[in-house]
């Protein structure tokens, strides 16, 4: 290659431009990391980017109050797109380059089975904070998302004291709406109501109208939606101009979660029953300081949802074990974790289940009405039993998968 | 009884939205021959020119059969002038070209709206018959599937705008030594087709919650709808909507939408391996 002046000096620009650029990040030592992979870009960024914003506050929040350990959180976040094959790229470069302490993040099941094993390997404790079908079974792993049993045990006998027994049923052809609709039969079938049909959508179905009249056909007490995504929100609003949400009621596993009532009309919503484990309306005082203070930082409250608010807890669960244990190894905090932390959180209360690791937390039925989730009921400390059913960490702490629940 | 009379205003109802959705497409790829993997794209920019239009108070009508044709029908000329026009008589660019529009249309549409779904309620409220509930819309959508088509063979069969049209497609070269402007005819068919479209996409908006990749949903329906239709385009589009609406629904009712989407799609293969060019090319010859 021949040099000449131009070349060389584009050359060194190039190579003093990297030096800025890939600063070496290897230990400083005097901040506690933090890594996250979220999608805050891309079809999920409704789940994602409120739950960096959270995860943002949290970590402002820490800080302010002396960081822990008394240093201050350093909150790294790779943006995967909503593509798959970044968490794996990403996972690597979190856990080997960045070597974080501890890693919250990941929002489908997919994303997390991506990334589980590289923190694993590290022993770098991973928190998954999103509702999900349940039973993964991993030491290295916290989850304090809400699982079928938890959600459809409240939803189910409330709904059938409500409406009555015949339950039409509505679900997303994949696994969480396969699992949930499994669900949904078992706890049916306990307070002797029954499932009179259960008709699977593919994600992108967005005509309702021959699954409307039969659904009169069939005439149930009530119709229970498990439908998932953009597409299946044209069934609120098929069902509503067909005047039939005057006729039928309705609950739902799903409705709410991405915050679905603010796109629709009021009188598509109005009187939907479902059960999360959070709910804006909540009214204790630790969900006012936190609706108060994203307010304050962002503006709006009307993107912050449950699997943000859960985000939010499981770093503040991850805070507390840190303190508690005076350190920051994961070894170190499983222990404080494995005792049965408990934390108050803006959705109540919240404990370690030793056995599975994941969340005791409480579940509030609500009602929408007038486009919020109003509490009609709360729940408290339900245990995850689904993955209970199939994982024992006390008993085979090396245990490392996750488990098909068979009903 | 009644059940018949729903499952029919049902069947009618999805005839209906396949033309409604496919008749921007049959001008287009029919008419033209571009390949328009915009389509979908159109009809998602028609869909939220109609939100925006009903949410600044605009009235719901107006919005979805003048304001989202006309900004759809003006976006297509400007991407017709810049880009198609270049293109014409080859048909793989043309679909190179605009699968490149689609994803830029996706790409503007999400840094506008963001990537998250929008809405607004049907203006129309429900429908009893006998003990069942329909929704009142479907009959608008019906109405509009038989205006669409009247006023296209109107337009083609009877007016010298048709026949004009029509002889440009066939022979660019005869009807410019006639006097003509086939450049001028391009263009306007373009917007004629686009502005459809963007109707499409407006009609249907009140039905959906739309997201900016919501239009991909739509197009592969609308290609297989044109393609089987053939070389006749009003004919074709009419039995090849009908047809496929009702192997559609039928299915739909006995088993489940999802083997209804199944059925639709084994028609379409068996019709396209005993009728490669299409319905219009064996029966229906020489229709309009």
């Amino acid at each position: 290659m021949q040099m000449n002046r131009r070349k060389l000096l584009k050359g060194a620009t190039a190579l003093v431009a990297a030096s800025f650029i890939s600063k070496p990040t290897f230990a400083s030592g005097d901040t506690i990391k933090l890594g996250s992979l979220l999608d805050t870009s891309g079809i999920f960024d409704a789940y994602g980017k409120p739950m960096d914003k959270t995860a943002r506050l949290a970590v402002e929040q820490i800080n302010a109050s002396g960081g822990l350990l008394g240093k201050q959180i350093e909150y790294i976040l790779y943006d995967t797109q909503s593509n798959m094959a970044l968490y794996t790229q990403f996972g690597k470069k979190l856990a080997r380059t960045d070597n974080v302490d501890v890693m919250h993040g990941g929002i489908l099941s997919a994303s997390r089975e991506a990334v589980r094993q590289t923190f694993r390997k590290r022993n770098i404790p991973y928190f998954y904070n999103v509702l999900y079908e349940g039973g993964v079974c991993d030491r290295n792993i916290f989850i304090n998302g809400i699982t079928p049993a938890q959600q459809v045990k409240t939803l189910v006998p409330a709904a059938v004291k409500k409406f009555g027994k015949k339950i039409y049923v509505l679900a997303a052809d994949y696994n969480y709406g396969q699992i949930t609709a499994n669900w949904i039969k078992k706890y049916a079938e306990e307070v002797g109501a029954e499932i009179v049909q259960t008709d699977f959508f593919p994600l992108d179905v967005a005509d309702f109208g021959s699954t409307i009249a039969k659904i009169q056909t069939a005439k149930p007490d009530m119709i229970l939606s498990v439908l998932v995504g953009g597409a299946h929100i044209s069934f609120y609003r098929q069902w509503a101009a067909s005047g039939m949400n005057q006729k039928i009621p309705m609950a739902s596993t799903t409705l709410g979660v991405g915050n679905e009532q603010n796109i629709l009309a009021k009188e598509e919503t109005e009187g939907v029953l479902v059960a999360y484990n959070y709910s804006q309306e909540l009214p204790n005082a630790l969900n006012q300081k936190l609706l108060a203070d994203y307010k304050a930082k962002y503006g709006s409250i009307d993107d912050l949802h449950s699997t943000a608010v859960s985000h939010y807890e499981g770093i503040l669960t991850w805070a507390k074990a840190v303190r508690q244990a005076d350190s920051v190894k994961g070894a170190d905090i499983t222990v404080v974790l494995e005792a049965g932390l408990s934390i108050d959180t803006p959705s109540g209360q919240m404990t370690v289940d030793a056995k599975t690791h994941h969340s005791i937390l409480d579940v509030h039925l609500c009602e929408f009405r007038n486009k919020k989730m109003e509490i009609l009921e709360s729940f408290p400390q339900q245990q995850p039993l689904d993955t209970q059913a199939v994982c024992d960490l006390i008993k085979n702490p090396n245990d490392n998968q996750q488990y098909e629940i068979k009903i | 009884m009644d059940l018949t009379a729903v499952i029919i205003v049902e069947i009618l109802y999805t005839i209906a939205s396949l033309i409604i959705i496919s008749s921007g497409l049959a001008v287009i790829f029919g008419m033209m021959k571009v390949i328009n993997f915009a389509h979908g794209e159109f009809m998602m920019i028609g869909g939220y020119a109609t939100i925006i239009a009903v949410k600044s108070g605009i009235n719901i009508y107006v919005s979805i059969l003048i304001i989202a044709p006309l900004v759809v029908g003006i976006i297509g000329v400007i991407i017709e002038r810049l880009i198609i026009r270049h293109l014409y008589g080859r048909l793989v660019d043309t679909m190179l070209a605009t699968w490149g529009i689609s994803i830029v249309l996706i790409g503007l549409a999400t840094m506008i709206f963001g990537n998250t779904t929008e809405g607004i309620t049907t203006p129309i409220s429900g429908w009893q018959i006998g003990d069942y509930r329909i929704n009142g819309y479907n009959f608008f959508i019906i109405m509009i599937a038989i205006l669409i088509v009247s006023l296209g063979y109107y337009l083609l069969k009877f007016t010298k705008l048709g026949l004009i049209a029509r002889g440009a497609m066939q022979d660019p070269n005869v009807a410019s030594s006639l006097g003509y402007n086939p450049d001028r005819i391009y263009m306007t068919t373009f917007f004629i087709g686009s502005a459809f479209s963007g109707m499409a996409g407006g009609i249907l908006a009140p039905l959906v919650g739309l997201t900016p990749n919501w239009g991909t949903a739509y197009i592969a329906k609308a290609f297989i709808t044109v393609v089987v239709g053939g070389p006749s385009i009003i004919t074709g589009l009419l039995s090849s909507s009908t047809l496929f609406g009702s192997v559609n629904q039928i299915f739909s009712f006995i088993t489940t939408p999802v083997w209804g989407e199944v059925a639709l799609l084994v028609t379409a293969i068996i019709l396209l391996r005993l009728l490669p060019k299409g319905i219009t090319n064996s029966i229906f010859r020489g229709k309009l």
